[in-house]
């Protein structure tokens, strides 16, 4: 049979070693000029030595392509023709894309808020148990494994089977067992959108759950003390100490949680690849510029995601000159 | 897992007003209470991997007819099919091939962005230029900044200019993987420069060190941990990466596993005796690293989110 045959894969440690090699390299030439700089006091040509490769890269790769896809967005599929508006008129009047928006925009809601409160649930609960590193592990655990991993085990989950008393699918077999049905969970509309977003919460309430736990750790004993004299409950001592004394953790949890699930590409993929009306931005995204050539309609739908993280980007940047300014 | 009730039996808290039994059975209960929902939460967690793992140390024939939990019941073990999906003809998977994409994708795409990051933080925090916090204020923002926006031009960047073909597509994968990361790699690795202590630096400037110097031997031995975040950061990210692999790599040449996993799961859906052990193999080296080195995962998350 084709078997697997490793002189086959020898060309690929080459090129491996051919990218090491490089490295060493370059890091080392790097090394030696700002060995060879001249002294302290003369920052600017250091500072451009020490800045270029990155610097160089960013332009290469990010900033210059951004603007072209800014451009892009207004040709045609081959961006040959220039067609003005058109790709994002057809953006909000298809009738799918709609949908795309409207999916898009219940991951951007459901994702944050449920993980956020999960996560930070589960963090108090757990938090000065004698198993509490155990119990963080166990949670966390799914933030390392990638979103095409965390596909395949949700889609096994949902496994379904017609003939009601072999299921393979967790799920099914409980609903079975609790007397109900078993059902397609991916392929009905619109639930089958919930079933995917319960994937991502999954994965993100590990991160919320960790960043919320230290930032629980921090808070000064006396304040907890002075409640607790105070004769606060435990619901009062969540909402009037807890959440406020972490606020700024549960803003950054949120905000990066929500530019992920905006983002949000690789679980779609792997588990429906858009269909059965569960596509989103980043998936239609790339099924329009790489799938169906479509590139002017795909750089609109790019440019339509970096708009909607625009006033995440100025927030943070005022967020971090006013940091800046305190120091 | 049942040990999670510690609270329960412990006595009322020294030098306090001695409690009533009442409010003791209370706070009893309440914590017996959270302990079941912590254990609910744990358990619902960790469960769907649980099965997953399981089941790909199942018979084929059984995997696709009786649930995992079954197992218990009527236990039976083979290693058929990681034999099976790792070696096997390409219908099957080959995932071998495809690990070893994974591989060579993965070991550069993880040091070239902590390198140059490295140089570029340093001179963001240590060298005083010009213009040094508009920079470092842009930089930060295009973390923020959806890769989406770079796939097209970058794509036809490659292709109408050097048009790699094979083994060659893994550079372009290298370089996308590189400038996608620079912005958050120079953010994280800022915060932990710029915190060290001046007087360091200022002794070593005293001493006649010029930037080179103080960088490689009094700024990276005290940022080590710091580069070690960052690498398990980037690893992750490169090795569980779908949509970089996809659009810059090409068949088994030059795509990773989770591309090829994320095919199975889609043409092969029900071939659930390849998908388990295919995406166990995928999630084993991730987990490993991000297990030993979690100390240093969620310190780097820390200091990369809760600052920022």
């Amino acid at each position: 049979m084709d078997q697997i045959d490793i002189l086959d894969e020898l060309p690929k440690f080459t090129q491996l070693g051919i990218g090491i090699v490089a490295f060493i390299v370059v890091v080392g030439i790097l090394l030696l000029v700002v060995d060879k700089l001249p002294g302290y006091d003369k920052g600017r040509f250091a500072a451009l030595v020490f800045l270029l490769p990155a610097g160089l890269l960013l332009l290469i790769g990010m900033i210059y392509p951004a603007i072209r896809t800014v451009v892009l967005s207004f040709f045609d599929g081959k961006g040959e023709k220039a067609v003005g508006f058109d790709n994002y008129v057809w953006m909000f009047s298809d009738e799918s894309i709609q949908q795309v928006l409207r999916n898009t925009l219940l991951w951007v809601i459901l994702v944050p808020l449920v993980a956020t409160a999960t996560g930070l649930i589960y963090a108090i609960l757990i938090d000065k148990t004698r198993t509490e590193a155990l119990a963080k592990a166990l949670v966390f655990l799914p933030m390392g494994i990638s979103f095409v991993g965390a596909g395949i085990i949700w889609k096994f989950v949902y496994a379904f089977n017609a003939n009601s008393d072999d299921q393979i699918g967790l799920l099914n077999q409980l609903v079975v067992w609790l007397g109900g049905d078993a059902q397609p969970w991916l392929l009905n509309g619109p639930w089958n959108n919930l079933f995917l977003i319960i994937v991502m919460i999954w994965i993100q309430t590990g991160f919320a759950t960790v960043v919320l736990s230290a930032s629980i750790k921090a808070i000064p004993g006396e304040i907890v003390e002075a409640a607790r004299l105070d004769g606060v409950n435990a619901w009062q001592m969540f909402w009037r100490v807890t959440v406020p004394s972490i606020r700024p953790a549960l803003v950054v949890v949120l905000v990066t949680m929500s530019i992920a699930a905006l983002k949000l590409f690789d679980l779609v993929r792997t588990m429906t690849a858009g269909n059965f009306g569960t596509s989103v931005v980043a998936n239609e995204m790339y099924t329009q510029a790489f799938r169906l050539s479509q590139q002017g309609r795909g750089s609109a739908m790019a440019v339509f995601l970096f708009l909607l993280v625009t006033p995440i980007i100025i927030y943070q940047v005022r967020a971090m000159r006013t940091r800046r300014e305190e120091r | 897992m049942t040990t999670l009730t510690p609270m329960a039996g412990k006595p009322a808290a020294k030098g306090g007003k001695p409690e009533s039994r009442r409010t003791k059975a209370k706070k009893r209960l309440t914590s017996r209470t959270a302990s079941v929902i912590a254990l609910i939460i744990a358990i619902l967690w960790t469960t769907p991997t649980f099965g997953l793992l399981l089941s790909s140390f199942r018979p084929a024939e059984d995997i696709k007819t009786s649930g995992w939990w079954t197992f218990f019941a009527n236990p039976s073990f083979t290693f058929d099919n990681y034999a099976e999906v790792l070696l096997s003809d390409s219908s099957a998977g080959r995932l071998g091939s495809y690990f070893i994409n994974s591989l060579v994708i993965t070991i550069p795409s993880v040091l070239f962005p902590v390198a140059f990051a490295a140089f570029a933080a340093y001179a963001l925090s240590w060298i005083r230029f010009k213009g040094r916090d508009t920079l470092f204020i842009g930089i930060f923002a295009l973390q923020v900044v959806p890769l989406q926006m770079a796939l097209v031009p970058l794509l036809s960047f490659f292709s109408s200019n050097f048009a790699l073909e094979d083994e060659g597509k893994f550079i372009q994968i290298w370089f996308a993987h590189t400038c996608f990361a620079l912005p958050f790699a120079v953010f994280l690795l800022h915060n932990f420069m710029s915190e060290l202590p001046g007087d360091v630096i200022e002794a070593a400037r005293v001493d006649g060190a010029n930037h080179g110097t103080i960088f490689r031997k009094v700024v990276l031995p005290l940022i080590t941990p710091a580069l070690a975040s960052l690498t398990i950061f980037q690893f992750l990210w490169v090795w569980n990466d779908l949509l970089v692999a996809l659009v810059f790599g090409s068949g088994q040449d030059t795509s990773p596993m989770t591309v090829r996993l994320a095919e199975l799961a889609g043409s092969r859906g029900e071939e659930w005796q390849r998908l388990t052990a295919g995406a166990f193999i995928s999630i084993v080296v991730p987990l490993i690293v991000f297990l030993s080195l979690q100390r240093y995962f969620v310190r780097g998350l820390l200091a990369g989110s809760v600052k920022g």
